[in-house]
């Protein structure tokens, strides 16, 4: 049978939204930012908001993810992503304003920035992908990194005397008053995905309502910098990063807030 | 009117989008009175004030990305905090303004009025390979139309543009006439205006638009690297802004911007009752420098003396513009530093000291 007699309509089991560019990801074989990405890019098609959504790219591995999501980007200094999206969603409020960062990005060098813009509770989404490791600089430690996991610059595992404990930034920001919604995911299974899935949705649908700040955590693998097959990838991640981030919802204020008249 | 209120109440009239700032003396009333007017009830304008200066003007990199006339103000040490954002937005071309309310450094240094960041301004300031166009206002008039001027340069070349002032003209109370409010831009004319480039949401009719600074491909980084040198070039050839005072028949010229040009206004008087033949030369513009004018004037005078409030630093420029026209002119500083502002009776007697004694 010839290929083109296979490819109709009707034998079409799933399509890539047009969201998603033909561009071909650098991301490594196993790594979970493509699947976040495909995430976001459905959603954003399947809710009408390409014309809407302004994504902010943080510097670490997804620092090119505005050549994935065919939408307006802007790309911020690493770990200044939520103040660039305040800067943006302040003067465009009607727009749909996401931040997509990394760990190192999120909890190490932006960690002030995040934490004021969830305290004021900027109308964003907050999409934050936790491997506990620095990927796109080579492996080291990140402040998400566990209690003994080995990485370039703890190559005898982290030390909590020299290093200090590993921060849960989605635990810290589920306290503040400004983040309406605040979960922790993963995306390493069929069920898992689904799931994550559904998150970001109800926090984009949540910035639409503007209810404050969303914030969805990706609990993720780094298989490069984990040195593992991204199969033993995905079990180490069940069998150490879980117990320690565990998944679920932290908040989920149903109550409408009042959004900032300014 | 203060010189920092007057900046806060030309943003408002000149239909600004927006304002992230930061507290730090002695440039604070610009952000408490932005806060006191509330313009988004008036106009619409945005006011916010940010948990640090490096989420300032990252706030104002965002800001500006959506194509809108946003700024932010600050003081010394913090414009080496916004350093970073700085190279950012002229990185990614875009257009804001940032005021520098001057103190003394380095450090803490002082809140005392100083211009011990001209080179940082002129120079770049970041890291990389870029330039902002510099204003100097001299009066709190100035400080009223150079923020107009500021937005009108920096859409002109899609470029951060600085006021840079200090704390003496900061604090300074003067008459002044506020300029007539603009309307701000409503979203259809920022599409329309700079859709090319700004984040205002893809529509399927063009491709997306991103704001970048990051090239990894050399060849393509030196081809931006070109463009925006090109850019600087042109605003070198366009946009040299100056004024003389007495200039004419001058034997001696003093150069000054800023407060040190209002103190060699009244040293130019002291030194013609005196019978010395002196002019005032003041840039406007830091960069571009008005080389030009040196340039002319450099063949007709016996030196220069630039007065700053600093260790000397403009006086380069001056060396460098006289020495590009081809002369020989010798080019002497007089300044005074930790927030002293010069008296004028000390800028005679250091032209007199340096072009006078045998």
């Amino acid at each position: 049978m010839d290929v083109k007699e296979i490819i109709k309509p009707e034998n079409q089991v799933y399509g890539k939204t047009e969201l998603l560019t033909d561009n071909v990801m650098h991301y490594c074989p196993g790594c979970t930012h493509g699947v976040v990405h495909k995430l976001m890019a459905e959603l954003i098609d399947e809710m009408g908001l390409q014309e809407k959504a302004i994504g902010v790219a943080p510097v670490g591995c997804a620092v090119f993810a505005y050549n994935y999501i065919d939408i307006d980007w802007q790309e911020a200094a690493h770990g200044r992503a939520p103040a660039v999206a305040t800067g943006i969603v302040r003067i465009n409020p009607e727009k749909f304003v996401f931040t997509y960062q990394g760990d190192g990005d999120l909890a190490s060098i932006g960690a002030a920035e995040i934490i004021h813009a969830c305290n004021r509770g900027e109308n964003i989404l907050v999409v934050f992908i936790n491997n506990g490791i620095y990927g796109m600089t080579g492996g080291q430690m990140a402040p998400t990194t566990l209690e003994k996991m080995v990485t370039s610059t703890t190559p005898c595992g982290r030390d909590t005397a020299l290093n200090g404990y590993p921060l849960k930034m989605t635990d810290l920001v589920a306290q503040l008053p400004g983040t309406s919604y605040v979960t922790r995911q993963s995306a390493q299974s069929a069920p898992a995905v689904r799931k994550c899935k559904r998150a970001l949705k109800k926090g984009i649908k949540n910035v639409l309502d503007k209810k404050g700040t969303s914030f969805v955590e990706v609990v993720s693998t780094c298989n490069s910098g984990w040195k593992m097959t991204p199969v033993k990838a995905n079990e180490w991640m069940e069998e150490n990063m879980f117990p320690f981030y565990p998944l679920g919802d932290m908040k989920d204020s149903e109550k409408d807030k009042p959004v900032s008249n300014n | 009117m203060k010189g920092n209120e007057v900046l806060a109440e030309a943003a408002i009239r000149c239909g600004c989008d927006g304002y992230f700032g930061y507290p730090i003396t002695p440039q604070s009333e610009v952000m408490e009175m932005l806060m006191f007017r509330e313009p988004w009830n008036e106009t619409g304008m945005k006011v916010l004030q940010a948990e640090s200066e490096v989420a300032a003007i990252n706030m104002l990199y965002g800001a500006a990305a959506t194509g809108k006339k946003v700024l932010t103000s600050s003081s010394s040490p913090g414009i080496s905090l916004m350093a970073e954002g700085i190279s950012y937005i002229a990185g990614a071309e875009l257009p804001c303004l940032v005021i520098n309310v001057q103190r003394g450094g380095p450090g803490l240094g002082t809140i005392q009025p100083s211009q011990a960041d001209y080179s940082q301004a002129v120079k770049g300031g970041g890291h990389g390979d870029y330039k902002m166009i510099v204003l100097a206002p001299s009066s709190v008039q100035e400080m009223n139309d150079f923020v107009d001027l500021a937005f009108e340069l920096a859409f002109k070349y899609r470029n951060p543009a600085m006021i840079l002032t200090d704390g003496a003209i900061g604090q300074m109370m003067e008459k002044v006439e506020l300029s007539d409010y603009k309307k701000r831009w409503t979203n259809e004319e920022v599409i329309d205006k700079w859709g090319s480039w700004a984040t205002t949401g893809k529509p399927s009719s063009r491709e997306r638009n991103v704001i970048t600074s990051l090239e990894l491909d050399s060849e393509k980084m030196e081809a931006n690297n070109q463009r925006f040198q090109k850019k600087y070039r042109q605003m070198e050839a366009e946009e040299q802004r100056y004024e003389t005072f007495q200039i004419e028949d001058a034997e001696y010229v003093l150069v000054a911007f800023g407060t040190s040009a209002r103190v060699c206004q009244k040293s130019v008087e002291i030194a013609r009752e005196k019978g010395l033949k002196v002019g005032l030369l003041r840039p406007i513009s830091l960069f571009p420098f008005p080389k030009n004018i040196i340039g002319e004037l450099a063949p007709k005078v016996k030196g220069f003396l630039s007065v700053e409030m600093n260790a000397g630093q403009m006086v380069e420029d001056i060396k460098l513009a006289v020495h590009e026209a081809g002369c020989t002119r010798r080019v002497e500083f007089f300044g005074r530093m930790g927030g002293i502002i010069p008296a004028p009776g000390e800028v005679v007697d250091a032209l007199e000291q340096n072009f006078l004694k045998e």
